[in-house]
């Protein structure tokens, strides 16, 4: 299975690394073209202000508007970012996620923090899930067809889905655990469009 | 369920973030609503690029806080700060305003001689510059959780870069080359721990991000240091000494992401007006050379 990794800025080789792991054709997208024969997208963590301003420079924000009708897209910290339509500030957006969220929600970095958690949709559910935030953001309201899909001990949302949107505001991507890169497989495998 | 604050995967993950990025030196809240809007991953707070500090002499220190907390809140990015070679005290002060990440940096007047700062004992993360693997692996041993090769500040001039950038990269395939009964000797003759040697060895990599530093100008001295290997770039004085520095600033971040597309790279290396002057780092003074101090 053909998928891209959104890289203009971030962790793209982490998430290169977890999909060829899992036996994925991996492809780096730096320009409109390269989006072509993919089946499924990642929005990387990195700095969503670079990465937004560069797409806009580099013609990518329609195009993979369009590319998430009807194909899968994940977005991660800044990616997540990324995918919401609504994050009260002015900064370049897909906006393909029907959530608001908030950027830098914990603090600064010396908030950055890991946790262990439990994550019903993944496979092996009862082993925990290191999940790892860096100055990360969350998602402070959900409207239309997306779904919450996993929260913090107090509440606040960190995961959503949308058909084949996801978005997380942690990074599986610096874990050696693949199965939210698995999930994310099979979300670009499945013939529905949600 | 467990929960750790800033061990050191996120004090190494925020670098992770920085990949592919440039981070700019600015002085003022303006100049960071410029980078931050050019695209900037981060910026460096402080008082005086390096060019000035060459310029003014005397004793260059830690930012005024009030500076730094005012760049921080005009800007969405992270926020790095500079402390003196050895002055933990600075360090402290500058984890108590609550930057993102802290510069034990050479720019600075050393304020020790002899030893560097005890990273481990802070919960904000540091990067540290590096001329070689030997320097880099002892930085990482004393707990930096990012690397730049020091190039040298302040002068525009990209050839210390390459320098410190070619030994680095150089230092680690010969590395990698050598059978394990070898590796100790090797350590002993970089000054490194062996088993951050035994790490690199097998990773083919440093164990942290690494970014180049010092000298670079032009988007085309970005992306040499992006093929040359390094995760992303520091521009200090290249860009606010420059004649437009929104626009350079904008195609030194467009260039760090396409460095390897030449038909990109021409067309945002065209009409930026004047680089900065510069001065060639080769000819400099030894006792003017900021990459010499630390050890």
């Amino acid at each position: 299975m053909k998928i891209g990794v959104l890289a203009l800025q971030g962790d793209f080789r982490e998430h290169r690394i977890s999909l060829e792991k899992l036996g994925a054709d991996v492809k780096e997208v730096r320009l409109p073209e390269q989006l072509e024969g993919l089946q499924g997208l990642i929005i990387p963590g990195g700095e969503s202000t670079t990465i937004g301003k560069l797409m806009l420079a580099y013609g990518l924000l329609e195009p993979i508007r369009a590319f998430g009708q009807t194909r899968a897209v994940w977005g991660t910290c800044a990616g997540a970012i990324l995918m919401a339509k609504e994050i009260g500030r002015d900064q370049p957006l897909l906006a393909l996620m029907d959530m608001e969220i908030e950027r830098n929600a914990f603090g600064r970095q010396i908030d950055s923090f890991e946790i262990e958690i439990v994550v019903p949709f993944l496979q092996s559910p009862e082993a925990p899930y290191h999940l790892t935030f860096i100055r990360g953001p969350i998602i402070k309201q959900i409207w239309g067809e997306a779904q919450a899909m996993l929260s913090l001990p107090d509440g606040r949302v960190i995961a959503a889905r949308q058909g084949k949107l996801f978005a997380t505001s942690f990074h599986p991507e610096l874990t050696k655990d693949l199965r939210f890169h698995q999930y994310f497989l099979e979300l670009a495998k499945s013939q529905s469009t949600g | 369920m467990e929960q750790e604050v800033s061990g050191f995967a996120v004090k190494k993950g925020l670098a992770e973030m920085l990949k592919g990025g440039v981070i700019m030196d600015v002085v003022t809240p303006d100049q960071a609503k410029i980078a931050e809007d050019a695209g900037a991953v981060a910026v460096m707070a402080l008082e005086r690029v390096p060019a000035d500090i060459r310029a003014d002499g005397g004793i260059a220190r830690m930012s005024d806080p009030e500076l730094v907390l005012k760049i921080m809140e005009a800007v969405s990015i992270p926020v790095m700060a500079k402390c003196r070679i050895g002055h933990f005290v600075e360090a402290q002060i500058l984890e108590a305003l609550g930057v993102d990440y802290i510069d034990e940096s050479e720019v600075l007047t050393p304020a020790d001689e002899a030893y560097h700062i005890n990273k481990h004992d802070f919960k904000v993360p540091f990067v540290c510059g590096c001329r070689n693997l030997g320097e880099a692996l002892r930085r990482i041993g004393e707990g930096a959780a990012m690397m730049r090769t020091k190039g040298e500040p302040g002068t525009g001039d990209v050839v210390e870069a390459v320098r410190h950038a070619r030994a680095v990269y150089g230092d680690i395939r010969r590395l990698q080359s050598l059978p394990e009964e070898e590796v100790m000797t090797f350590a002993k003759n970089i000054q490194a721990p062996y088993e951050l040697c035994m790490q690199v060895r097998e990773l083919g990599a440093l164990p942290v991000v690494n970014f180049a530093a010092g000298g670079i100008a032009t988007p085309a001295d970005a992306a040499l240091m992006m093929q040359l290997g390094v995760d992303g770039v520091f521009v200090g004085s290249g860009i606010f000494k420059s004649g437009d520095p929104s626009r350079r600033a904008q195609a030194i971040v467009k260039a760090t992401t396409h460095f390897n597309e030449p038909r990109i790279l021409a067309e945002v290396s065209r009409n930026l007006g004047e680089a900065m002057v510069g001065r060639s780092a080769v000819n400099l003074p030894d006792a003017e050379k900021m990459a010499d101090r630390g050890w």
